[in-house]
């Protein structure tokens, strides 16, 4: 069989592009299908490319189509599409942007979507206080929901009590 | 001459050296590939400020790549202070080296901050702990990049997390005569770990010297990390220790003429390239190991792997080396530190 992109070069490569649920198969040389999918036949491969191969691959392939394609970081201008070619950020809010549609990509790497190691002083101590407002926050909405207005007021001050506390020592470090 | 190649350290005689590098990043501030040049200048100022240069990093010598020039770069990277990366990148990158040469401050690397602590033998856990230390001291002034449910955010997703590349620089020459290597390797491919050349990613494997280190960075704490490669080292030194005895007790002739071959090349030639150098220091760091060659000190033979690469000949010479004349200097500069030892 003769490939079906440039028609010269026998094919030696099957692939199967699911577009929309709708599937179509390709027959193609290799020459063909290493331009249309670079990752699959290249031997040698750094760090990057590899990123960039799995973020081409399985579930967040380039056969699918993506309606999120577009997504841009407002920090640094870097779009979803540019870093599944790049596989690099373009700065930190990067990973806020693009969200849990990066999920797939940090299991396939690291088996883990979730920090276990160490946390800075700073942020730390930051982290612990936002995670007890997010918790009195809920508990607010519950006692709100019951009625019961005396608690929830008690609720409300500590989070007030503790969002001052934080801005103090904000303040302080400013010093 | 830091103190891997010059102190003795735990197993030292197949670990050279133990590394942990953490990767940090400033927020609110584009990594370094998105950088212009003022604004990388802003990160260098920020972490070598007036209080940082008599606090922690006191004694330190800054490297501003721009006014460093190509030769000096590179002998950094052959004694392991930078990476090959941050030598050719270039003009926002600038190192930080302590003066004993144990600790590197890479800045605007791929990164803005990657804190290195380098110690001979094997000593994961002790470099670990420089390394978090000095993290901890540049963390109370800046602030880092973190995010509460991916740690540390880095510029490359392969990074997140801990931030940590912990690795070991290690001699196999056993295993790699006994055609064994190439199953010591997946096997620790299979467990989550990477193998690299002496310089990093994409360098190649030469005189028997591998880097192993860690890949997972996400959901895996510092401890667990440090653990799990010295846990795996030590197998790999039991492998290579058994390989070695096997070889010696079925094959002495081959190998006690491997090692003498070696020592006379080295003692006696008057030009040899930095591959064969290093094919041959590989035989005789084992010939010494097993006690065919008399004793000479560990950090000889380091000194001889760092110092007669190209750029720190080329660095210590009058004149611009061409290859040739290269190989000439390094055929006499391995036969004085050798015959110093007879």
């Amino acid at each position: 069989m003769q490939c079906e992109e440039c028609g010269k070069r026998p094919a030696a490569v099957h692939i199967i592009k699911i577009d929309n649920g709708a599937k179509t198969d390709m027959h193609l040389c290799e020459v063909c299908a290493l331009q249309k999918n670079p990752i699959t036949l290249k031997a040698n491969f750094s760090m990057q490319d590899l990123v960039a191969g799995i973020l081409k691959s399985g579930s967040v392939g380039p056969f699918k189509v993506d309606i999120v394609h577009e997504v841009k970081c407002d920090i640094c201008g870097l779009s979803y599409s540019k870093f599944k070619t790049s596989g690099k950020f373009g700065c930190s809010n990067c990973y806020k942007v693009f969200g849990d549609r990066l999920n797939p990509l940090f299991k396939r790497l690291h088996g883990n979507i979730i920090h276990t190691g160490k946390l800075p002083s700073k942020a730390g101590s930051k982290i612990k206080l936002d995670r007890e407002i997010e918790r009195l926050r809920q508990e607010l909405q519950s006692a709100v929901n019951n009625e019961e207005y005396e608690k929830a007021a008690e609720i409300r001050d500590r989070i007030r009590d503790i969002n001052s506390e934080e801005q103090e020592e904000h303040d302080g470090q400013l010093d | 001459m830091g103190s891997w190649i010059k102190d003795n350290g735990p197993s030292n005689n197949i670990v050279l050296s133990s590394r942990v590098r953490l990767a940090r990043n400033l927020c609110d501030i584009p990594f370094p590939a998105m950088l212009t040049k003022e604004d990388g200048s802003d990160v260098i100022n920020k972490i070598y400020d007036e209080e940082a240069r008599n606090g922690v990093f006191k004694g330190y010598k800054l490297y501003d790549m721009q006014d460093t020039g190509f030769v000096d770069r590179y002998a950094l990277v052959e004694r392991h202070l930078i990476s090959p990366n941050l030598a050719v990148s270039g003009s926002i990158g600038a190192a930080l080296i302590s003066s004993d040469e144990q600790v590197s401050i890479m800045l605007n690397e791929e990164d803005h901050i990657r804190i290195q602590a380098v110690l001979p033998g094997l000593q994961i856990r002790e470099a670990w702990n420089i390394a978090s230390s000095i993290d901890d001291k540049v963390e109370s002034k800046v602030d880092y990049a973190f995010d509460e449910r991916l740690g540390y955010l880095t510029s490359c997703p392969t990074n997140v997390g801990t931030g940590i590349r912990a690795s070991v620089m290690i001699h196999l020459p056993g295993l790699n005569l006994s055609a064994n290597i190439d199953k010591i390797l997946q096997a620790v491919m299979q467990v989550g770990l990477t193998i690299r050349g002496i310089y990093g990613e994409g360098t190649e494997f030469i005189g028997n010297i591998f880097q192993i280190s860690n890949q997972i960075t996400l959901g895996r704490s510092e401890e667990e990390t440090v653990d799990n490669l010295t846990g795996i080292t030590e197998q790999i030194i039991t492998k290579e220790k058994e390989a070695r005895g096997l070889l010696f007790d079925n094959n002495r002739i081959m190998l006690e003429d491997k090692v003498w071959r070696a020592w006379g090349l080295m003692t006696n030639a008057r030009s040899i390239n930095g591959q064969e150098s290093m094919k041959l220091l590989s035989d005789i760091r084992l010939g010494i190991d097993m006690g065919i060659l008399k004793s000479i000190p560990v950090s000889v033979l380091n000194e001889i792997m760092v110092e007669t690469n190209n750029a720190s000949l080329q660095k210590h010479a009058s004149i611009e080396l061409n290859s040739s004349k290269r190989d000439i200097i390094r055929a006499d500069e391995i036969r004085k530190l050798l015959m110093q030892q007879i």
